[in-house]
C-alpha cells in the first residue's frame, strides 16, 4: 500500500533539482483544456506531452501548461509550443500519438511537424 | 463527452478559474445510480449568471459569452432519467461563504449513461495544471472508496516542491489507482 511517507523520499530526491530547475524552463507546450478542447481529447494529449517530455529527458528545458480556450474550436485538441526567439507552432486535430512524433521531432530534434500544425490544416 | 470523468475536468475547471482555493469532488456510486458533485468556495456566480449557465440558448447576444459545459453536463444526467441541481452564491453578495455547488445524479441502466471512465487521469490532470489549488477527491462505490486530498500531498512535500513535479503527479496517479484495484 502506498503511504503519503513516500512522499518524503519525492521531496528529498527533488530539492535539488528543484533550485536548478526554477526559471530555466525556455520552451513551453500549453493544451487547451476548455470544454471543446476536452470533448475532443485533450486529456490524453496532455498526458503524452507530460509523460513523453518527462522520458526523452526534457523536463528541465520543457514546461507543460494548460490554458482555457484558444478560440479555435473547430481544430480541437490544439497545443500550442513557444521557444524564445521564435515564432509560436500551433499544431491542431492533435492526438497521443502526434504528441510523441512532435517531442521528438519538434522538441527535441528542433524541426517543426509541418503535416500536423494549422497551416496544413487551414489549407 | 465520451466519459463522465470528462465532464468532471470541464466542470472542476470552472472552479479553478473561479479562483477556488479548494475544489472538492464528490462521486457516490450505487449499483444503480452514479451521483457527481463538484462543489467549490470559488468566487460564485450571481443569480442573473446562474440562470443563464443552465440554459445555452438563454442568451440573446450573438457572440457565444456562456459555455456549454454545465448545459451539457445537465443533459447527460438528465437523459438517463436522472436529475441536475446548481446553486452558487456570489462573492459580492456573500463576501464571507461564497462557492458553487453542482450535482448530478444518473441512472447507471439507462442506454443512455455514458461511463464514469477515467477519473484519475481527470486528477493527475487537474493538479497538474493548477499546483496552487486544492482538491479533495472522493469517490464511494460498491465495496469500496477512493480518496486524495492534495492538502495532505501539500504539507508532505512542503513549500518548495510543487504539485505539478512529474514524480509527484506519477505518485498520485499510482496512489489513486492502488485504491481502485485493492478494493
Ligand atoms: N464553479 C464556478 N464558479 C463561478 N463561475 C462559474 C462556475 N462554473 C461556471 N461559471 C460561470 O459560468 C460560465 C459558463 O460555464 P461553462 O458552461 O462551463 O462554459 P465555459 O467554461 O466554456 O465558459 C463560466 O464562464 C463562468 O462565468
Amino acid at each position: 500500500m502506498k503511504s503519503l511517507a513516500e512522499l518524503q523520499a519525492i521531496k528529498d530526491k527533488m530539492k535539488d533539482k528543484v533550485v536548478l530547475r526554477e526559471g530555466s524552463a525556455q520552451k513551453r507546450v500549453v493544451v487547451g483544456m476548455a470544454t471543446c478542447g476536452i470533448a475532443a481529447g485533450a486529456r490524453p494529449v496532455l498526458n503524452a506531452f507530460v509523460e513523453g517530455v518527462n522520458k526523452e529527458g526534457l523536463s528541465g528545458e520543457v514546461a507543460v501548461t494548460q490554458t482555457g480556450c484558444i478560440g479555435i474550436c473547430q481544430y480541437e485538441p490544439v497545443v500550442e509550443i513557444f521557444e524564445p526567439g521564435k515564432d509560436k507552432v500551433t499544431y491542431v486535430k492533435m492526438t497521443a500519438e502526434k504528441a510523441d512524433r512532435v517531442i521528438k521531432e519538434h522538441l527535441k530534434g528542433g524541426k517543426v511537424v509541418t503535416e500536423y500544425t494549422i497551416a496544413a490544416f487551414a489549407k | 463527452m465520451k466519459e463522465l470523468s470528462l465532464n468532471i475536468l470541464d466542470i472542476a475547471e470552472n472552479s479553478v478559474k473561479a479562483k477556488a482555493p479548494l475544489t472538492e469532488i464528490r462521486i457516490d456510486e450505487t449499483e444503480k445510480t452514479l451521483t457527481i458533485a463538484v462543489i467549490d468556495n470559488g468566487c460564485g456566480m450571481t443569480h442573473e449568471i446562474l440562470k443563464k449557465v443552465t440554459d445555452p440558448f438563454y442568451t440573446t447576444r450573438t457572440t457565444r459569452k456562456v459555455g456549454l459545459g454545465i448545459p451539457f453536463f445537465k443533459m447527460e444526467a438528465e437523459m438517463t432519467g436522472g436529475t441536475f441541481s446548481i446553486s452558487s452564491k456570489s462573492e459580492k453578495e456573500h463576501p464571507a461563504d461564497h462557492g458553487t455547488r453542482i450535482e448530478a445524479t444518473f441512472k447507471k441502466d439507462h442506454i443512455d449513461y455514458i461511463p464514469l471512465g477515467d477519473v484519475v487521469s481527470t486528477m493527475t490532470t487537474l493538479i497538474q495544471g493548477h499546483p496552487e489549488s486544492d482538491f479533495l477527491f472522493h469517490h464511494v462505490f460498491p465495496g469500496g472508496e477512493a480518496f486524495l486530498d492534495t492538502r495532505e500531498i501539500r504539507k508532505e512535500l512542503g513549500p518548495d516542491v510543487p504539485l505539478s513535479e512529474f514524480e509527484v503527479i506519477t505518485w498520485i496517479g499510482e496512489y489513486l489507482k492502488e485504491q481502485y484495484t485493492s478494493n
